[in-house]
């Protein structure tokens, strides 16, 4: 069989020394490309930060920052990386004057300290610097290298002049220049020259996925070719582990050393990357990316707009999938909550066929689901049309970049003033994601009213069995969840009033 | 002789240059210490043994079933020393310990062909346990009354008698948490053995010398056996300080034992697991004011968490006693400090190294009191400041005191305070749910090691043929620009452009005996070497010029690579040619420059004398918005005017000061280590061991405008080139965040009562603290505070906890 080979900063590379539990971050540092490092190994820090060309369409691409940490090098089979030693036209020692436009910023302006975690930040920037919509909005004024009054772009302290989404930084930790420096060369930052490389490359397609076998000491990495090889390993292996990011396997593997027999690849498969609105419903495939989702949906699910920029950090969304957070089944993972409340069901599909199983019912206990061995979380939908009040809370330690202590979801129907309808969705209160379904009846029917939503705040704030662990108290779980339907009062009703 | 400060004509120090690393660091290709093993054959991993107790004796170890894993090459343990087994420079860190003291000790490590191999093998060796019963927290050592080391007491005046005669008078407790460093590169060290037997060891540390004494005391060897090369640190904030020692350890024994390149790199769960943090404190305190406002006098014991062995603990306490006053002139003093010994890594050194948590104790008291006494807490701090011809409790002159003054003055006018309340006060009024607040905080600092001795630099300078020039410098680089300054420092001392400078790799056979970089004192120190050697060989060039152009020696100057004479206008000679010609007239071309700071002294008995050359000076304001329904808030602004004295590197400064800043913003609001404190099977077993469950400051925490002033005219006599050491201080300018959330946590309230915060000052902290002020004000509070009042002691761990 042929070895696996992958594109790193133009040169083709063989990937025959990878195992299966290889990560792409040590797989690059054997090639001698030491930029990217090892901070934390869980797509917590981003020091290991690469670019991968990620299709953007069927004719584009798009250069997207992903961990290197977290995935096994032979998912990129036949794929495309850059890295910060690639970026610039003769990166090296002494060659200042050839540095990349996201280098020379970072550089002069102090962007970096101890240098250790700046690889990873050149990338995060490097991918911002090229993403389509800055340069769209941006174009007119820019200049390569120098800032961009672009008067399009709203500033405020999470864009920049030039259009730069601060947030594209936020799964990048620093511990050393108090991130103003960072922040002031990514907003310096220009628009690409139209020669540059790197640019150019983004208007041809994404190389295609390949399939990919590979057996070292009895572990499989195997991407199938298509649905009918998957479903056929799946039912050969039920126990098999199935990735699109590898955002969660790749933490088991770094941190809890898990070493599954079978790994399997799919991410790159197009029927479950449908992203598709109908009438009805809004149907969206368990592998598309999170940011593929978001951009997909163009703020048309407002609570999700509200939850995505919440999620972990760009450099997981921008391969962490919805089917993986919900086939884990984490209690305190961010999806949950808002598609409980969005009344969202899921597709679980199998050899044998498929079944539809609302969300509310499908996770039964810590970390499991009714997802059978042998099945596929296929798609998840969302009935149409949406309630026309939703939002989104997140009580986290850190307003980025952070695991919530308690996450609360409302997706609220009001009818002439009274709550016609009301779903909750709750993340970490119990050992599933939960419906507040409590509260929710004690408010149907009810006058939206502040001594409506202060006497739901007292039923909402017994839900769930809260439990003390490192991120808060359980009597502060329980006090955010009465919290949080004091604050949603509080939100639609100043919306009520402007509306009026 | 000229003087240290002076700075001559086109100085290039005080220009503001990139980090010298910076092009390597934008382009990936600066290395560390665990990228060298790239392209390495043979190279070995190592991997600890981490004991699942928080205190145990091991009563058997068993590494032969390690043995059986493939890969698995050797496993080391206390039998294969054959030095001293022994990591620190107390003898009370066995490197391999046969009494494990805290949860996640490593008693051996197993060298395997792959990291892989290694771990397998580690989870392999079969060790048996007898647990005994152990002490986590503060409280239950203080109830125990188990401490170690020195219990040194700090004292002036009467401070019992100024407490009766007070007008106000306040007791309390608080307990405060440690802080994880975080730097985002791991420990690693790479060692192998040269041929002839010598040890040389890749250590990322910031005290080459103490690391190569210990490498060389446990395999039993002299310490010219041993090299130790540092080339630069992925951070190191004081973690790096005594904590690399026992790692270079252990990679140079496994290289000595097996013939074969070693290479030891922690993960984040091992070094967050086995390595030191800044001290947790806990502080009662009682506090008398006049009826002005003015401190009369503080009371207080204050006792540190050590953890396991001493480590630092006893020079961190003694730092902290010596900054319980911060910025204020207090009367009558008597402050208590111990060291508990608890069943936790060995704290050590952290970035103010005890100083924040001695301020913090008078920052907390005066927040505190300030509603008390009627007066803004910003009022009460500018009461109390130093003026000139005051002295601190342990007899130091506040030299420079009226610039306290002047940066405060400063502040409020670049700040814009005055409208900036009313601003708030009109946001305050139209948003029921939201508070904002201001505050405005002081930092004095002193600068020096305590320990007299430490006070000392070496330095090594080579002026080649060709006019190039090489340095090389007992200081380490952890990215804070020592490496820059110090460029900059010899291109002034020699009149030569920046580029004629390169600086080698610190190591431990070309400057010997060095201290640590540590306690700010880098430039300082090595920079008055660099310069005494720099000054040495222009001497001398000098006399070659002098020769060459017929005039004194005394007359001829250095500048931007040109050598010329005084008042001359058309006569040089170029640096390279005069460096040429001082070879073939067999002068010396290179110089050994030494430093020792003069005019320190310090008796660690009396807690008397004068330890610090100077003090840093300076003042943050900080707005903050708190969002009352979850407690979260954002930091929506800080300025700070700080004193760098003549900055030697202005970027550099700005970035120092700066990241102190977040870094101690991130301590004092949301960095929380969390032990297991239950009595289950886990206890002592550090919770929060991971990216994930420890948070450090991210984007979302840097303040959203943030304006950082250099205090102008500000030279520091008496220092290298005039300035001002500024790696520590500006870090407690972040006293003014958790002042900020402490006044708008108030306003959620009548704003008539103290507020209690807990520290770290978490979103959830901050609820409770909302809470209680709301509650509060809905009961009726009778009466302010008279004579003779005290208010309610409070007792405040995390509020989690």
């Amino acid at each position: 069989m042929r070895d696996s080979q992958i594109t790193v900063n133009g040169q083709l590379r063989d990937c025959g020394g990878a195992g299966p539990h290889t990560r792409l971050l040590d797989w690059l540092r054997t090639q001698g490309l030491t930029g990217a490092k090892e901070g934390c190994a869980e797509g917590e820090c981003g020091a290991c930060a690469v670019l991968l060309a990620r299709p953007d369409g069927a004719d584009r691409s798009r250069w997207t920052s992903i961990n290197a940490c977290l995935p096994p090098a032979l998912a990129f089979d036949g794929q495309e990386i850059v890295t910060a030693e690639g970026l610039g036209t003769a990166p090296g020692p002494c060659a200042e004057e050839a540095l990349h436009p996201v280098q020379r910023e970072m550089a002069d302006r102090g962007g970096a300290q101890c240098g250790y975690c700046t690889p990873g930040f050149i990338c995060s920037m490097a991918a911002e610097y090229y993403r389509p919509e800055r340069n769209a909005a941006g174009s007119g004024a820019a200049q390569t290298g120098t800032a961009v009054a672009g008067e399009e772009h709203a500033t405020d302290h999470e864009s920049g002049p030039n259009g730069f989404d601060l947030h594209a930084l936020s799964g990048n930790l620093c511990r050393c220049t108090g991130y103003r420096p960072i922040r002031d060369a990514a907003y310096a930052l220009g628009s690409p020259d139209g020669s540059d490389p790197l640019l150019v490359r983004q208007g041809g397609p994404a190389p295609a996925a390949r399939p990919t076998q590979k057996t070292v000491d009895g572990a499989r990495f195997i991407r199938p070719s298509g649905m009918e090889e998957l479903f056929a390993l799946l039912e050969q292996n039920p126990e098999a582990k199935l990735v699109a990011g590898a955002t969660d396997l790749g933490v088991e593997v770094n941190l809890r050393h898990t070493r599954p027999p079978l790994t399997l690849a799919i991410d790159r498969l197009e029927p479950l990357r449908v992203l598709d609105v109908g009438s009805d419903r809004i149907s969206i495939g368990a592998a598309l990316s999170l940011t593929e989702i978001d951009r997909g949906l163009a703020g048309r699910v407002p609570l999700l707009s509200q939850l995505f920029p919440q999620f972990a950090s760009p450099l997981i969304r921008n391969t962490a999938s919805l089917g993986g957070n919900l086939a884990t089944g984490s209690p305190i993972g961010d999806s949950a909550p808002a598609l409980l409340a969005l009344d969202a069901s899921v597709v679980l599909a199998s050899a044998g066929g498929e079944r539809e199983v609302p969300l509310a019912e499908y996770f039964i206990g810590y970390r499991q689901s009714v997802k059978k061995p042998g099945e596929l979380l296929r798609e998840v939908w969302i009935p149409l049309p949406l309630a026309e009040n939703t939002a989104f809370y997140k009580i986290a330690k850190r307003r980025f970049d952070d695991i919530s202590s308690v996450a609360v979801a409302f997706a609220m129907q009001l009818d002439g003033g009274t709550v016609s309808s009301i779903r909750i969705g709750v993340g970490g209160v119990a050992a599933t994601p939960i419906r507040a379904t409590g509260t929710e009846q004690a408010l149907a029917g009810q006058p939206w009213t502040a001594e409506t939503a202060e006497a739901a705040a007292a039923v909402m704030s017994a839900e769930g069995t809260p439990i003390d662990d490192l991120r808060a108290s359980a009597r502060y779980r329980s006090a955010m969840l009465g919290q949080a339907m004091l604050k949603f009062y509080a939100e639609t009703a100043s919306a009520v009033e402007v509306a009026r | 002789m000229k003087s240290l400060a002076d700075r001559p004509v086109n100085p290039v120090v005080g220009v503001t240059v990139p980090h010298e690393s910076a092009a390597l660091h934008v382009t990936g290709t600066a290395l560390y210490t665990d990228d060298l093993i790239v392209g390495r054959q043979n190279v070995l991993h190592a991997w600890p043994v981490q004991a699942p107790h928080a205190h145990a004796v091991v009563t058997s170890l068993r590494t032969e079933p390690a043995l059986q894993v493939p890969g698995v090459v050797r496993v080391l343990s206390g039998a294969d020393v054959p030095g001293v087994n022994d990591a620190g420079t107390k003898h009370d860190e066995p490197l391999f310990p046969t009494e494990v003291m805290y949860y996640g000790h490593a008693v051996c490590w197993v060298l395997g062909e792959t990291p892989e191999a290694a771990r397998l093998g580690a989870e392999a060796v079969d060790v048996s346990y007898d647990p005994l019963p152990s002490l986590l927290t503060l409280t239950e050592a203080i109830e125990a009354e188990c401490f170690q080391g020195l219990q040194p007491t700090l004292s002036r005046g009467d401070a019992d008698a100024a407490l009766e005669g007070a007008v106000h008078r306040f007791t309390g407790e608080i307990e405060y948490g440690g802080q994880e460093h975080f730097y985002l590169e791991t420990h690693a060290s790479f060692a192998y053995v040269d041929e002839g037997g010598q040890i040389f060891v890749h250590s990322s540390t910031q005290h080459p010398s103490e690391t190569q004494e210990i490498v060389a005391h446990v395999l039993g060897r002299h310490n010219h056996d041993v090299t130790v090369q540092c080339l630069r640190m992925g951070g190191g904030f004081g973690g790096k300080e005594m904590q690399p020692h026992g790692f270079g350890a252990v990679a140079a024994l496994g290289a000595v034992l097996t013939g074969r390149p070693v290479r030891l790199r922690l993960n984040r769960t091992q070094d967050i697991t086995m390595t030191g943090k800044r001290h947790p404190f806990h502080a009662r305190w009682e506090a008398g004011f006049d009826q002005d406002g003015r401190i009369q006098a503080l009371k207080a014991t204050l006792t540190s968490d050590g953890g396991w062995s001493l480590d630092l603990s006893e020079p961190v306490l003694t730092r902290a006693l010596c900054h319980v006053d911060n910025s204020y002139w207090i009367p009558n003093v008597h402050v208590d400090g111990r060291i508990a010994k608890t069943n936790k890594t060995s704290q050590t050194a952290f970035r103010g190294f005890g100083g924040p948590q001695g301020m913090f104790l008078i920052e907390e008291i005066l927040g505190r009191a300030a509603p008390l006494l009627g007066l803004e807490p910003g009022e009460l701090r500018q009461r109390n400041l130093y003026v000139p011809g005051q002295t601190t409790p342990y007899g130091q002159p506040v030299r420079h005191a009226e610039r306290l003054h002047a940066i405060w003055q400063t502040l409020l006018e670049r700040s814009d305070v005055v409208r900036r309340r009313e601003d708030i006060d009109a946001f305050n009024a139209r948003h029921p749910h939201n508070r904002r607040a201001l505050a405005i905080t002081p930092v004095k600092f002193g600068i020096s090691f305590n320990l007299t001795a430490f006070n000392q630099a070496g330095a090594l300078v080579h002026v080649y043929k060709d006019g190039s020039i090489l340095i090389n410098h007992g200081g380490t680089e952890m990215g804070q620009g020592l490496h820059t300054k110090m460029r900059q420092v010899a291109a002034t001392a020699l009149g030569v452009p920046l580029d004629f400078i390169r600086l080698a790799p610190t190591r431990t056979d070309k400057v010997p005996n060095t201290s640590a970089t540590a306690a700010s004192s880098g430039a300082d120190l090595n920079g008055g070497a660099i310069k005494d050697a720099c000054e040495q060989i222009s001497a001398r060039l000098a006399e070659v010029a002098a020769r060459k152009m017929n005039i004194h020696p005394d007359d001829v100057r250095f500048a931007n690579g040109k050598v010329t004479g005084i008042g001359f206008h058309d006569r040089d000679i170029a640096f390279a040619d005069l460096a040429n010609d001082a070879y073939f007239q067999r002068i010396p071309l290179w110089a050994a420059g030494y430093y020792r700071t003069s005019g320190l002294h310090w008796d660690s008995a009396r807690m008397q004398g004068e330890p610090f050359k100077y003090f840093a000076y300076g003042a943050a304001v900080s707005e903050v918005e708190v969002d009352g329904f979850t407690g979260a808030y954002r930091q929506l602004r800080t300025d700070i005017v700080h004193d760098v004295g003549d900055s030697l590197s202005p970027l550099i400064d700005l970035g120092q000061i700066e990241g102190g800043f977040v870094q101690g913003a991130g301590w004092l609001t949301l960095e929380e280590l969390r032990w297991d404190e239950s009595d289950g099977e886990h206890r002592g077993r550090l919770a929060t061991q991971s990216a994930s469950t420890y948070k450090l400051p991210s984007f979302s925490e840097m303040p959203e405008e943030f304006n950082v002033h250099l205090f102008e005219q500000a030279t520091e006599s008496g220092v290298v080139y005039g300035s001002k050491a500024v790696g520590e201080p500006p870090l407690m300018l972040a006293f003014s965040v958790r002042e900020a959330l402490r006044q708008a946590v108030a306003a959620f309230g009548a704003g008539d009562r103290p507020v209690e915060l807990a520290s770290p000052a978490t979103p959830e902290a901050v609820f409770w603290a909302i809470q209680a002020a709301r509650e509060t004000t809905s009961k009726a509070y009778d009466g302010g505070a008279r004579v003779g009042d005290e208010s309610s002691p409070s007792s405040v761990s995390t509020a989690a906890g």
